[in-house]
Order: structure tokens, then C-alpha cells, then sequence
């Protein structure tokens, strides 16, 4: 018998059962909720007259649609602040974990879940955010679904799910100093565009993937969704256990070794088959940068924007209207270009690591006149590290502050928004039409890069920093 | 709540030639405040439909009145990005029973088919020659053959959905309902989990 993927097994694992040319009923282990995709799915559960069937296994935090300053004060906008309440409401009525706003806990989902060891390897996760792929950093299957399978995971602690094909992406060699876990998936994505994983969930190996932290892992993971897979997931190893060991979340004592002792087995078998394989060479990335108004629209950041006959025919009018509205032509040489805006943060670079790269980057230096920045810690945990660090004083004196944790500019539910027409380098993870703000334009990097641009006031390469 | 049943239908269409239309076009991220799964159909393509004072941009297709009928016909890689179903609420709430394209982001096709709107996968060369034909053309999709029919030249190509997802469409079931009477499976799976 063929051997099994990481993902056939922890998948089989959970498999309540089969319908014939139909979904599996998957059972989940950790539900997280916040506010935006979960109200009418707790609507739902009170129209059929019940509650939240597992709530221990179900951790709450207000992350879209809340400030960014002035976080002790009441929500201003009052839709915002109805519908952060309508999930407090919601918890309490179901005896669900909520970290509310302001509470030393709260944070971006997908921040909080890892760092207080919800997360951890083997699971199932899932969450009414596409960007849930994050926590496959632990060797989990983690995927985003939508407001129906929220209520469904509420209301039975399963939901139905159509098994995915499975891929591979190997990713060998050495990363060359000043490219990072983001460039690395961005060009990832331009090779293999946002649909190119429509229907498979993604293993990434490769001597590339083992040599990243776990933020640098969870960072690959977050953007798997961005070329169109379920999700993405990275066989656990010593790095992983040692991340989530002693976490509050994280089992304790006996429980502990039993624990890894599962984890360890939580690897592809040397004889199993995958649907589809990539190799890429660590070797060949340089910092990315995206110039259109999809992820999978970047290039090494001292490459020109490409040339119109080098895009399919039937796409060169989707092509160009992405590059009118980015102000853009075929063939511009990406640096050099002004830009208006910083935005470090977001479940894809928001983690302490990234605020200590870019915080690293810019001390000494000055935050180029014309250029706004908002440095948005994921999660508030995070924030306490950053001025524990000294980092919030680095940051200060080089003319950048740093705001309160939330999703913030990386989809601008709240107030901050990036002007229409303006340039924004952000290290979030989309830059659709408008994702920023009406009329926004995103130029997704990672945070090293963000930081040259920041201090040139135009689009540099970190490595001549 | 038991969804819409799904019927054979026949209708004109409304076509929107664009790739790799994200959910952030089909519903702007600052319309996501709602608490109930109301009122998102106004705010459709919201971006690509209204001007800033948010009177109708004339050139958009749904504001040109010779374009209308309950399908939608989009270019391929429709409903790529994020996992809001509010996206799906918004092409139902508009009156859209059926969305045609030649690739359909995972997610959306789950959350239209949770929510009664049928995904129809056609090849490239199906959706070119709908894209050409004329206003008044029609679609007729029968859900029981599992074809689409192009009016305009007779065509016809059969879709792909699986047997269990078809049968609740046809009947107005919906996953909760199924997975509500599979409670007992679901409680003996947590007892004998290791
Ligand atoms: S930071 Fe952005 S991508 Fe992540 S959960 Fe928030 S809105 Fe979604």
C-alpha cells in the first residue's frame, strides 16, 4: 500500500464519515470567531432554538472592524461598535471564550491562535477568514470558510467538506540574505498564479521551508490562499514543538509527551503520492514586490513590470485595466517609483519578528517626508513585546508610531484607509482594487523591503539599504 | 433555513468579461458591517457601480438597462479571495440564481451553493461565445441533465456538480440540516477518538 500524505492522515483522522459523491462530514478541533463572519451564523443557531454545541472549543476575538487608537474609548462608528457587541453578546449567551477589545489577549485571529497555543499540530481549524491557511504553519489543516459552515461548525463541531487533491511545493537551497518568508511565497505566487491551487491544499517541504521560523512558516501558510489552494500546511518539527511548548493553551505535563509523541508521526511517508509537484530553487528569489491588483501580479523587485505580449491574449484586457488602475504601463521599471504609504502589519507580517526586521531596518534612519506610515502590531501581545524590546522607541525616534493591534489598513473595515490614488507598500496579503480603501493602490512586500521604502520615500531594494 | 429550490430556468444575462473578479469587487470590504444577511445585493460590485456620490456609473453593465435577467456571466477565476460569504449574499440578494464562468474560486462556489445560487463550470470557449452574442441572447441551464444551453447557436455543454450538493439544491435542503440529523455519528466519533 502507497504511503500517505501529512494531510491524508491528519484528514482521515477526522473524517466523522463519507457521502458517496458527496463531502466528508469533518470533525474540528478549534473553531475561531470574530466579528464580521459570525453574526448571522450565531442568528442562525438561535432561529433553530440552540447553542454553540462545543463551546470549549471555540475562541472568539474582535479583529476587523475595530480601531487602531484610541482602544479604551467606545467604538465611534456605530455599525462597527454594534457588531463588535452583537459578538460579546454572542459568547457570553454561548459560553464561548471571547478575547474582547482591549482585553490583554485580544488581537488578528490569526495571531492570537498561535501565540496563546490554541493552534497546535495535528488539528483541525477552521475560521470565517480565508487567511485561517495561517495556523497550517503548526502541521494542522486550517482553512477559511464561509458565514454557512461557521453556523454548521457552531451548531454540530462539524462541517462538510469535499476533499481537496493534494499538492507539493518543494522549495530547496538557501535564501538569499534580505529575502524573506513573504518573498519567498510572493514569487511562489507569480509562478504559479491565484488560481493555480484552486482545489488542492498545499504541503510545503524543502530545505527553504525547514530553515524558516514559525513566523516565517506561518507567514508561507497565510498566503497559500492567495494562489487559490484551501489552505497549506508544514510538517511539524523540533522549531514547532519548541513554539508551542509551555503556551497557556498548550497541554501540560503527561499530557505534554503524549503530545509530541502524535506529532512526530505527523509526516509525509517517503512512498506518498501528491496530485501535482513544484521545485523551485530558494536560490532564485529576490525581494518581491506586486505591481498589479491581484497577489500573483509580482516580480523581483529590480524586474520591470512584464511586457504586454508576454500576458495571454484573452487576459491582456483584464491585464491592463489592473495596470491602469494602478497607475502603471507594460514594462516600467518597478524601483525608483514614489509611494504615499506604509502599512506593516496584518496576519501575514504583523508578528514580532516582522516588527523587529523592519524596526531593525529603519534605526538610525528617518521615515522619508510625504510618506505615512502605520506600524500595526498583530496582536496586543505583540505590542507588549515590541516596547518590551525597546523596539516602540526605535521606531519613534526614525519618525514611525506604532498603533494598537487589528486587522487595520489590510482590508480598511476601520478608519484606516489609504487614500484613493495613493501608493501604499503594505505587508498584508491583498491588493485588490480598493482592499486598502476606495481607490487605493497596494504594493504587497515583506517587511524589510517596506522598511527601504519607507526611509527612500520611493520603491528600493533592501539589499542596498 | 431551508434554501430556494432550484428549477429549470431560462433567462437573458447579464455579462461582466473581467478575469479574476475578487470577492473585494463583488462586495467591498467597509459594506461587511451587517449583522443579518440583508440588503447586500445593492451594494454588488458596489466599486465598479456607483460613482463616489453614489449616483449609477452609466458605462457598468448592471446599470445598463438592455442587460438584465437572473444569471450572471463572469470571466474565468470568479470569487478568488477572501472566505466572506457575504460575497455570495450579495450575487443572491441582487436577484442572480445562477453564476456561469470557466473557473470558480473554492470558497464562493461553496458559499453560492450553501446559499442556493448554482456555479456553472463551461469551457473558455463557451463563455467567449456567450460573451459575443447580443443582449437579448438567452441560457437555459437545467440542473436535472446538469447542460446549459447557449440560445444564440443552439450549443449545449454539460456541468459538473456533485450527486449530494445537486440533490439539496433540487429540494431545498441544506448542509445544517444534514449534519443536525448526523448528531448521533458525530457524538460516537467524539467518544471513540483517541
Ligand atoms: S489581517 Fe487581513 S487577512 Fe488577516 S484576518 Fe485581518 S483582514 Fe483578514
Amino acid at each position: 500500500m502507497a504511503g500517505k500524505t501529512l494531510f491524508d492522515k491528519i484528514w482521515d483522522m477526522h473524517e466523522v464519515k463519507t457521502i458517496e459523491d458527496g463531502p466528508s462530514v469533518l470533525y474540528i478541533d478549534r473553531h475561531l470567531v470574530h466579528e464580521v463572519t459570525s453574526p448571522q451564523a450565531f442568528a442562525g443557531l438561535k432561529a433553530r432554538g440552540i447553542k454553540v454545541f462545543r463551546p470549549q472549543n471555540t475562541f472568539a476575538t474582535p479583529d476587523h472592524n475595530i480601531p487602531t487608537i484610541n482602544q479604551h474609548l467606545p467604538i465611534a462608528d456605530e455599525i462597527s461598535r454594534f457588531q463588535v457587541d452583537t459578538l460579546t453578546k454572542n459568547c457570553e449567551d454561548n459560553d464561548v471564550t471571547l478575547f474582547g477589545l482591549g482585553h490583554p489577549k485580544n488581537g488578528v485571529v490569526h495571531v492570537v491562535g498561535p501565540e496563546l497555543g490554541i493552534t497546535q499540530p495535528g488539528m483541525t481549524i477552521v475560521c470565517g477568514d480565508s487567511h485561517t491557511s495561517t495556523h497550517g504553519a503548526f502541521g494542522s489543516i486550517a482553512f477559511g470558510i464561509g458565514t454557512s459552515e461557521v453556523e454548521m461548525v457552531l451548531s454540530t463541531q462539524c462541517i462538510m467538506q469535499p476533499r481537496p487533491k493534494t499538492m507539493k511545493i518543494n522549495i530547496d537551497g538557501e535564501l538569499e540574505k534580505g529575502v524573506s518568508a513573504k518573498d519567498l511565497v510572493l514569487y511562489v505566487i507569480s509562478k504559479l498564479t491565484t488560481g493555480g491551487g484552486t482545489g488542492y491544499f498545499v504541503e510545503f517541504a524543502g530545505s527553504a521551508i525547514r530553515n524558516l521560523s514559525m513566523e516565517g512558516r506561518m507567514t508561507v501558510c497565510n498566503m497559500s490562499i492567495e494562489m487559490g489552494a484551501r489552505g497549506g500546511l508544514i510538517a511539524p518539527d523540533e522549531k514547532t514543538i519548541e513554539y508551542v511548548k509551555g503556551r497557556e493553551y498548550a497541554p501540560k505535563g503527561a499530557d505534554w509527551d503524549t503530545a509530541v509523541e502524535k506529532w512526530k508521526a505527523l509526516v509525509t511517508d517517503t512512498d506518498a503520492e501528491f496530485d501535482k509537484v513544484y521545485n523551485f530553487d530558494a536560490a532564485d528569489i529576490e525581494p518581491m514586490i506586486t505591481y498589479g491588483t491581484n497577489p500573483g501580479m509580482g516580480v523581483g523587485i529590480t524586474q520591470t513590470i512584464p511586457a504586454l505580449d508576454t500576458v495571454e491574449e484573452a487576459s491582456q484586457k483584464t491585464y491592463l485595466k489592473s495596470l491602469d488602475y494602478m497607475g502603471f504601463a507594460p514594462s516600467e521599471k518597478m524601483l525608483g517609483k514614489k509611494i504615499d504609504w506604509i502599512f506593516v502589519g496584518s496576519c501575514t507580517n504583523g508578528r514580532i519578528e516582522d516588527i523587529r526586521t523592519f524596526a531593525n531596518a529603519v534605526k538610525g534612519k528617518k521615515k522619508a517626508d510625504g510618506v505615512t506610515a502605520w506600524i500595526v502590531p498583530g496582536s496586543h501581545k505583540v505590542e507588549d513585546q515590541v516596547i518590551a524590546e525597546g523596539l516602540k522607541d526605535i521606531l519613534e525616534e526614525a519618525g514611525f508610531e506604532l498603533r494598537q493591534p487589528g486587522c487595520s489598513a489590510c482590508l480598511a473595515m476601520n478608519d484606516d484607509k489609504v487614500p484613493a490614488g495613493k501608493y501604499s507598500v503594505a505587508t498584508s496579503n491583498r491588493n485588490f482594487e480598493g482592499r486598502q480603501g476606495p481607490g487605493s493602490r497596494t504594493l504587497l512586500a515583506g517587511p524589510l523591503t517596506a522598511a527601504a521604502c519607507a526611509v527612500t520615500g520611493v520603491i528600493t531594494d533592501p539589499r542596498t539599504l | 433555513m431551508p434554501i430556494n429550490k432550484f428549477i429549470t430556468l431560462e433567462s437573458t444575462y447579464v455579462p461582466l468579461p473581467i478575469e479574476n473578479v475578487d470577492t473585494d469587487q463583488i462586495i467591498p470590504a467597509r459594506f461587511l458591517k451587517a449583522t443579518t444577511k440583508d440588503g447586500f445585493g445593492d451594494n454588488l460590485f458596489a466599486d465598479w457601480r456607483y460613482n463616489k456620490d453614489g449616483s449609477p456609473k452609466a458605462d457598468f453593465v448592471l446599470n445598463k438597462p438592455e442587460y438584465k435577467g437572473s444569471v450572471l456571466v463572469a470571466g474565468k477565476n470568479f470569487g478568488s479571495g477572501s472566505s466572506r460569504e457575504h460575497a455570495a449574499w450579495a450575487v443572491d440578494g441582487y436577484g442572480f440564481k445562477v453564476v456561469v464562468s470557466s473557473f470558480f474560486a473554492d470558497i464562493f462556489r461553496n458559499n453560492s451553493l450553501n446559499n442556493g445560487v448554482l456555479p456553472v463550470i463551461i469551457s473558455e470557449e463557451f463563455l467567449a461565445e456567450l460573451f459575443a452574442a447580443g443582449a437579448d441572447n438567452t441560457v437555459v441551464v437545467n440542473l436535472e441533465e446538469q447542460t446549459i444551453t447557449n440560445k444564440a447557436n443552439g450549443k449545449s455543454e454539460s456541468f459538473d456538480i456533485n450527486s449530494y450538493k445537486k440533490n439539496c439544491l433540487l429540494n431545498g435542503f441544506d448542509d445544517i440540516d444534514y449534519l443536525m440529523n448526523a448528531k448521533d455519528e458525530i457524538e460516537t466519533y467524539e467518544r471513540n477518538r483517541s
